[in-house]
């Protein structure tokens, strides 16, 4: 399970686009092997590289400016993360650095993985995250913003409050094993399914 | 009390315990796997010391990675194919799965599969690490995409810590008009609504032109859910929805059968049952559609112009899609001349999908230089048509007919169409290098992509009627 997440101060790496989906964040062509793992360098291939299957450094994406090399929090646009359900966006993200995502909305089945993966998924409203990326812009490294999990806030030169639910909240807080978490009820479970199948047997195979 | 919607009704069935005021334990009936995701969900599992729970409630197909060209194998097109089809296979041997292999007449789309063999069913909680799982609502289940952590999860425990979705009804009431489709539907709504419409919502699909819909479109317009950003979409099991259901492999019998179909009959939201929000399409407005930019909300009627940008979607974000496609506002849709055709994918492969292109093909030939595919969805699918005579159809006028798989639906590195090569497709993502590195797609109906392969430009099929 992910390490423990409270709070990061870090660079902000602005990518202020819609709808980017998981083809985007890691193409189907770059995941190569049966393995969680060895993903991060095909983060954003598509943009990130001169040309498709290299590895040159494409000059204009933002992840490849000095100013963002040490970038751990990504700010970007709505619908964060649509598309493909690969787990390999997060993992992909995760094994590359970044511990925050700031959008105004995410996919929900990409937003579950990341809770899984360890990465916060921090809704804000678009016209606070366009203020953030000015502010960062004019000087990236010497401005980091600072996310607190515990007090659900997101700080640069204002603050901003976020809402997250209690669930993932804690997942994240405290690096938790959902799984571990969910067979501590294994005796309950059993009952349920047991009380089940007599209502739909059909459901039993 | 108000009454409860179809998806509360699902809910508080499969509810094995409140997490906390937003999240629910819930029972998980159906895992799916597949080659992409399957292997490593289960080594995973094996090596943090976790068995799976019901294995017979699991099944696996190879649909993702595996090759769709006659003679195929376990070697691949796609470098480093073959080690997710043999890691699978191994799992699914190691863990009593049933798994629907090459060669096997199960094989086939997991989202083809599934309904096809009564493995999903009215009222199950079904979930598979693919995000057109939405799909399978159109059955009356409970049915999700989710990503390899959840897999295992399911498989480990059996059940799965939800955060509760909100409801949404489209009530689509009127007719649709003549040639036009559950894909147009389920375009135009994405195009009305945004690709964020649904953005936390569990969208039921009622009205009219559902309840007289046939069950193969019905998945058809739950397979774009995904698209619309929902949680999932779900219709309400119905007559037809039963009837659809006789006979199939995994379904119940005899008593059994009686006891689950009067259970299915209740699976309705009740009439005054309240929604969190609501939408309504008038059926009669819905026009033919076509995609015309990198996302599938970017989308309009065929015989309309590419739009221009507004301020509300975002400019940029409008000016990148029109560079990346080579189109410009203004320009009649119907003039954009085509490299290649493709039917197939979770959204459009069923037999009803390729008798609808098969219709429009009979007795011509697609236009010189055009490349045209067919992948039936399952090997049952590819079995039924060719009994039908559907393959000669499709082979006279030009097509490839393919073994039953995703294909080209998107590129994983093996199998591609060409850089700034414009595909008509069945399929529901027109995503930058989707179905290849810089390929051009334009999402549409199996009647769209027939016509136009024909005339070698983006077509309304009734144009050739």
């Amino acid at each position: 399970m992910a390490a423990p997440f409270t709070r990061l101060s870090a660079v902000a790496a602005p990518l202020l686009r819609d709808n980017i989906d998981t083809d985007a964040i890691i193409p189907s062509r770059e995941m190569r092997s049966v393995s969680k793992t060895g993903l991060s360098g095909g983060l954003y291939a598509g943009w990130r590289y001169t040309a498709i299957g290299g590895r040159e450094p494409a000059p204009g994406f933002v992840l490849n400016q000095p100013d963002f090399a040490d970038a751990r929090i990504l700010l970007s646009g709505a619908n964060f993360g649509c598309g493909s359900s690969r787990e390999h966006a997060a993992w992909a993200l995760a094994e590359y650095g970044f511990r925050v995502i700031v959008a105004p909305s995410f996919n929900p089945i990409f937003r579950g993985n990341c809770v899984r993966n360890g990465i916060v998924p921090v809704e804000l409203p678009a016209d606070a995250i366009a203020r953030l990326a000015a502010w960062i812009e004019a000087a990236p490294r010497d401005r980091p913003l600072t996310v607190d999990l515990e007090r659900r806030t997101v700080t640069g030169p204002e603050s901003h409050a976020f809402a997250m639910d209690d669930e993932s909240r804690q997942m994240l807080l405290h690096g938790l094993d959902p799984i571990g978490l969910t067979l501590r009820d294994r005796d309950s479970i059993a009952a349920f399914r047991a009380r089940d199948a007599t209502q739909r047997p059909w459901a039993y195979l | 009390m108000t009454g409860l919607t179809l998806f509360e009704k699902l809910w508080r069935q499969h509810l094995v315990a409140d997490v906390d005021e937003s999240s629910g334990l819930l029972l998980i009936d159906r895992i799916l796997l597949h080659e992409r995701t399957g292997g490593v969900a289960l080594r995973s599992l094996a090596e943090a010391g976790h068995r799976v729970m019901a294995p017979g409630q699991v099944f696996a197909t190879m649909d993702h990675v595996v090759d769709t060209l006659p003679g195929r194998s376990d070697v691949t097109l796609m470098p480093t194919g073959t080690a997710f089809i043999t890691a699978l296979r191994e799992e699914a041997n190691a863990n009593a799965i049933r798994l629907f292999d090459i060669g096997d007449p199960g094989q086939g789309i997991v989202h083809v599969i599934s309904p096809e063999q009564g493995i999903v069913l009215p009222g199950l909680t079904l979930v598979c690490a693919d995000s057109h799982t939405c799909t399978q609502g159109a059955l009356g289940a409970l049915a999700w995409g989710i990503g390899s952590s959840e897999a295992e999860h399911a498989l480990a425990t059996g059940t799965l810590r939800v955060r509760k979705p909100k409801t949404m009804r489209v009530t689509i009431d009127g007719t649709l008009g003549t040639g036009v489709t559950a894909k147009d539907l389920a375009l135009f709504l994405l195009a009305r609504f945004g690709a964020n419409g649904a953005r936390g919502h569990i969208v039921e699909f009622a009205g009219e032109v559902i309840r007289a819909m046939p069950i193969e479109a019905r998945m058809t317009l739950c397979n774009l859910a995904t698209e619309f950003s929902a949680f999932s979409a779900i219709i309400a099991p119905d007559d037809s929805t039963i009837t659809y259901f006789e006979g199939r492999r995994f379904a119940p019998t005899g008593e059994e059968w009686d006891r689950a179909a009067a259970m299915w009959r209740t699976f309705v939201s009740d009439a005054d049952a309240v929604f969190d929000a609501e939408l309504a399409i008038d059926a009669g407005e819905v026009p033919v559609m076509v995609t015309w930019g990198t996302n599938p909300e970017q989308a309009t009627a065929i015989g309309g112009v590419v739009p221009a940008g507004s301020e509300r979607r975002g400019a940029d974000a409008h000016a990148r899609s029109l560079a990346y496609m080579a189109i410009e506002p203004g320009q009649p849709l119907g003039q954009l001349a085509i490299d290649a055709a493709f039917i197939g994918s979770c959204t459009n492969s069923r037999l009803s999908d390729l008798q609808r292109a098969a219709a429009i093909l009979r007795g011509r030939h697609v236009a010189p230089g055009i490349r045209a595919i067919c992948v039936p969805g399952s090997t049952e699918v590819k079995r039924q048509a060719e009994a039908a005579g559907l393959d000669a159809v499709f082979r006279a006028a030009g097509f490839e007919w393919r073994e039953s798989g995703c294909s080209i639906c998107f590129f994983a590195g093996g199998e591609s169409f060409g850089a700034e090569e414009r595909v008509i497709s069945t399929t529901n993502r027109n995503f930058e290098s989707r179905q290849g590195p810089m390929t051009r797609t334009h999402l549409a109906s199996p009647e769209v992509v027939a016509a136009s392969a024909i005339t070698g430009r983006i077509t309304d099929p009734r144009e050739l009627i």
